[in-house]
């Protein structure tokens, strides 16, 4: 049970809270503070999931998404979008990047973990 | 051949166009329209290849060679003008309804029934002898048809008691015809499918015949062009045919002569009722405009393209035989023995005839009910438009009349004058009558400043030179009056010879007609036009003419120039009156608002009414219905103006309006995404103390504090921006005073005074002794300085910062410079630093920041007259300053006081 889970979010404080619910799971946890670094922790640790932020500064949550699905080495990794928006066209094109669930800011602790533990079996 | 075998190929003829044209009416109305394509529009243009040019120009060719071509090479340059005079005329039409030249003309200037009167008279006049021309084709054709073989001159006009004659019974087939598919529907704005379809189909059954003929003579009775060719350079009278200079009598080329014919016939193929029918009123769709204008040059060149070998051909084939070359193409074929071809010739020809016929009457009978008739039973009292019953079959009636009326009228003439000249004189004279048009239609099209008086005086100018130089001399020449009249002028003035006004000679009559019946055309209009202004009414229609593809390119809806009192149930009988119940009640959405009875209608519902009316009636006789039932203000040209101006300024206002919508859901967005952020962080740790009951001390110090600095950043967010939508409504208070601004900044700094000590920040302030007071608000300029001061602590290095704040006198401004020695501002985000939500630096830095304090500092100097700007290089760190207005400056001093 115990897997590699990237945290990609530009909000210290949320990544605080991330960081320790998947502590207390007991995974690995790697944190990025923008697309860019979380597209290098992708493809140098392969990490079962990933955390994604859909707003962050340099290569958003989406293109980090698409890039991705679009590299064989680490097509399959596991990706759950978070974002502050709501919108269903933010939704649509969440899932159309090709993330594997979406959840929206701010999130209820207990179904994002439900959420990851799903994710993970 | 015998008679009834020809009789009965031109009826059968006949009956093929009704079938057509029934075909297309069912097609229509199962709404799979033949005519809403490129190439039956530029097919049905091919209305203007009449039994002129079927039969005249070969006849013209024989005589003075390629001279036939300036009346083709005209309406090819015409169509190379069409995607902008044709186009403008189009949308004219189409927005406002308008269904003929006359309506056209009238409209525009200020629909004017006495305008539209003398466009519909001049347009009667000038066009009966070119429908007896067509009569005349006809019964020549049959005639030939029928008469014993080869070569045999057609026999003599009004040999026949006129019981017998086939032109009679053409006439009237054709007027059926005409009632049948020209008068449907009421509305003439609404199309005529059947007829368009017959006209195109009637198109290509000429062309096919011409064609066949040609090929007959080139091929079948000599061998090739070359051949032909040839032969004519053995013949001293044909050598010239085929060069430029042919015709014009001295052997040159005739520059004068040539201009004349090509403005004639471009002129005709815009103005000649039958081509602004085909081409304005039953066009479907303006983009089909783009493929008629190859496919109708195309086609004339087509049809043209045998011409000169057939001419030289029949004169070299019947050589000094008194043959009428007119006859040619009949003659060949006959004279030969091909039967098949001679009918099929025959049956090409009347196509070209009966084409013409049909659209010439369809669009003159609609002129003449709408201008003529309608307007004189309007008068009638009794008739008003108050009175009861339904117009509907009466005006229906009308225009069935007038089509009967025209063809017989056409035929006596043809009766009385037929045969008097070769067809392309008769054409020429018509061509000649419509190109009076030319100035008050186009000019209206273009020049605001063209006037009814202008266009009135212009028009009778014109058509009376045209009697004068044309018509005349055409009855002299007929032996109805005197030909020393032409030769010498009445009473022998030789300066007023009807073809040689004021000495001008060595013109031909077409030319010398032409050239001053447009210079007095054209010199009324324009003097009259600028001798006395225009009225409203023509200010008005002046205005939504010329500015039509402006308006279509703005995609704006055009003003409405009307104000008064309408009450909608009256607008509604009139318009069920005019259109029957069926279509008149459409207009009217929902019945509702007409049950109310007393409701009245806005200026656009009247407007809209109007012109519904006005594809009926034509656009005078509506104005005169409209204004009949409704109360109406006299506009005055100022008024025009003012509702021009308010149509203007409603549509940037509505712009403006959309814009600033925009903006509100993008703020809304914005401040819901700045909400939610400290929000997740607040709920996720709260949620996971809650779930944790046995998380160390420690770590739960660190989630609250977290927690409590989100708040504060939750509630400064939700201060701000309630701040920024104050300043931005205009609704903050301002309490303006004489404020120190060396004080303010003082305090300010001593305010942060622990947060700089807790950084290791140094802060650096060069101020002058004092400064001048400066009228503020001296808590929001407080929080100016506070703003940019915690900006610069921010972004400083930890330990080693250094902030440099400069005050400066100025001769009018003070001036305030926060400079950190921080990063700077990346050159990409330069140009945002001042827009709301846009944060720099790193995440680290956020929690403290909204990114609304730069956008509500600058907007608080900008309120105090003052302007905030970034440094453009601040030499490593970032550099923000602003400046206040000091009051001696006057300007200054009016900015300082706007207080609320």
């Amino acid at each position: 049970m115990n897997a590699t889970v990237l945290i990609a979010d530009d909000e210290p404080n949320i990544v605080v809270s991330l960081e320790f619910m998947m502590k207390r799971e007991g995974h690995r946890v790697l944190v990025a503070r923008d697309g860019r670094e979380a597209l290098a922790l992708i493809r140098s640790e392969k990490p079962s999931l990933v955390l994604l932020d859909a707003t962050m500064p340099e290569l958003s949550g989406f293109d980090v998404c698409e890039a991705v699905r679009a590299d064989p080495g680490i097509a399959t990794t596991r990706i759950l979008m978070l974002t502050a928006k709501g919108r269903e066209t933010d939704v649509a094109r969440g899932l159309g990047a090709g993330a594997d669930a979406y959840v929206t800011k701010p999130f209820a602790t207990r179904e994002l973990l439900e959420r990851v533990r799903e994710m993970l079996t | 051949m015998s008679a009834p075998l020809i009789l009965g190929l031109s009826f059968g003829y006949l009956l093929l166009l009704f079938a057509v044209a029934a075909i297309a009416e069912r097609r229509a109305a199962a709404g799979r329209s033949l005519i809403d394509n490129g190439l039956v529009y530029g097919l049905s243009l091919g209305v203007y290849c009449t039994a002129w040019t079927y039969f005249g120009s070969v006849g013209q060719a024989a005589k003075s060679g390629v001279w036939f071509l300036p009346t083709y090479l005209g309406p090819m340059l015409a169509m190379l003008l069409a995607g902008v005079v044709v186009l403008r005329m189009i949308r004219i039409a189409r927005t406002y309804r308008i269904t003929s030249i006359a309506d056209f003309i009238a409209s525009r200037y200020g629909k004017s029934p006495l305008l539209a009167a003398l466009v519909t008279l001049i347009t009667v006049v000038g066009i009966l002898p070119y429908i007896a021309l067509q009569l005349e084709a006809v019964s020549t054709g049959y005639a030939l048809m029928t008469a014993a073989p080869a070569g045999e001159a057609a026999p003599a006009y009004g040999a026949t008691a006129w019981w017998r004659d086939t032109a009679l019974y053409v006439a009237l087939a054709l007027a059926a015809f005409t009632i049948l598919f020209g008068t449907r529907h009421l509305d003439t704005a609404e199309r005529h499918e059947g007829m368009v379809a017959a006209i195109a189909f009637e198109s290509v059954v000429k062309l096919a015949a011409f064609l066949a003929v040609g090929v007959f003579v080139t091929w079948g009775l000599f061998a090739g062009p070359a051949d032909i060719w040839a032969r004519a350079q053995q013949v001293p009278e044909l050598r010239d045919l085929g060069r430029l200079g042919a015709g014009s009598g001295a052997g040159g080329f005739a520059h004068a002569q040539w201009f004349a014919m090509i403005l004639l016939a471009t002129l005709s193929v815009l103005l000649l009722p039958r081509q602004f029918q085909m081409m304005v009123v039953e066009c479907v769709d303006e983009r089909h405009l783009k493929r008629a204008a190859w496919v109708f040059p195309a086609y004339l060149f087509l049809i043209n393209l045998f011409v000169l070998p057939i001419a030289i051909g029949g004169e070299l084939y019947f050589g000094a035989a008194p043959v009428n070359a007119d006859t040619f193409v009949l003659l060949l074929p006959l004279a030969e023995g091909a039967r098949a071809l001679a009918l099929l010739v025959y049956v090409g020809g009347l196509s070209a005839a009966t084409a013409m016929l049909i659209v010439e009457t369809v669009a003159v009978s609609t002129m003449v009910c709408n201008d003529l008739v309608m307007p004189a039973l309007f008068r009638w009292r009794g008739f008003g438009a108050r009175a009861g019953g339904e117009l509907t079959g009466l005006l229906l009636n009308i225009r069935r009349v007038s089509i009967v009326a025209i063809l017989l009228l056409g035929y006596v003439y043809f009766r009385v004058a037929g045969g008097a000249h070769e067809l392309v004189s008769i054409g020429l004279i018509s061509f000649a009558a419509v190109a009076q048009f030319a100035p008050a239609l186009l000019g209206g099209m273009y020049w605001k400043g063209g006037t009814r008086l202008g266009a009135l005086g212009g028009l009778t100018g014109g058509f009376v030179v045209w009697a004068y130089t044309l018509m005349l001399p055409s009855f002299a020449r007929s032996g109805w009056i005197s030909a020393d009249f032409v030769a010498h002028g009445p009473w022998r003035l030789d300066l007023l010879a009807p073809e040689a006004l004021f000495g001008v000679a060595g013109l031909d009559n077409i030319t010398h007609a032409l050239f001053w019946s447009l210079l007095v055309n054209i010199g009324l209009y324009v003097g009259l036009s600028l001798w006395r202004a225009p009225g409203a009414r023509e200010t008005s229609q002046a205005l939504l003419f010329v500015d039509i593809m402006k308006r279509h390119h703005d995609g704006g809806e055009a003003p409405v120039f009307w104000r008064g009192r309408a009450r909608i149930a009256d607008l509604r009988a009139l318009s069920v009156r005019v259109l029957g119940t069926e279509r008149g009640g459409v207009l009217f959405a929902g019945g509702a608002e007409v049950a109310a009875g007393g409701a009245l209608a806005d200026a656009r519902l009247v407007d809209r009414v109007e012109r519904r009316l006005a594809g009926a009636v034509g656009s005078a006789s509506a104005r005169v219905l409209v204004a009949s039932v409704v109360e109406e203000e006299a506009l005055g040209l100022d008024d025009v103006i003012a509702i021009l101006h308010e149509a203007t300024e409603l549509r940037a206002a509505n712009e403006k309006l959309k814009s600033l919508d925009q903006l509100k859901d993008d703020f809304i967005s914005s401040v819901t995404h700045e909400l939610r952020t400290p929000l997740t962080s607040i709920r996720a740790l709260s949620e996971l103390m809650l779930d944790t009951p046995d998380m160390d001390d420690a770590q739960r110090d660190a989630f609250l504090r977290i927690v409590v600095a989100e708040s504060e950043r939750l509630s400064r967010l939700v201060n701000q921006v309630l701040d920024m939508a104050k300043l931005e409504s205009g609704q903050a208070e301002w309490q303006n005073s004489d404020v120190d601004l060396r004080a303010l900044i003082v305090s300010s700094i001593g305010a942060m005074g622990a947060l700089f000590a807790e950084r290791g920040t140094e802060v650096v302030a060069d101020l002058p002794a004092s400064v001048p007071p400066v009228r503020a608000d001296a808590d929001r300029l407080t929080q100016v300085l506070l703003n940019l001061l915690s900006n610069a602590a921010k972004f400083v290095p930890e330990g080693r910062g250094r902030i440099d704040v400069t005050l400066t006198v100025g001769a009018r401004h003070l001036e305030v410079r926060v400079r950190d020695n921080g990063p700077g501002v990346p050159p990409a985000d330069r140009a945002h630093v001042f827009d709301r939500f846009r944060q720099g630096g790193d995440a680290l830095t956020r929690p403290s920041g909204t990114g609304l304090g730069l956008p509500i500092s600058r907007r608080i100097v900008n309120h105090l007259g003052g302007e905030m700007w970034l440094e453009p290089d601040a030499g490593g760190g970032a550099c923000f300053g602003f400046r206040l207005p000091l009051p001696a400056a006057p300007e200054a001093a009016e900015a300082g006081r706007t207080e609320q």
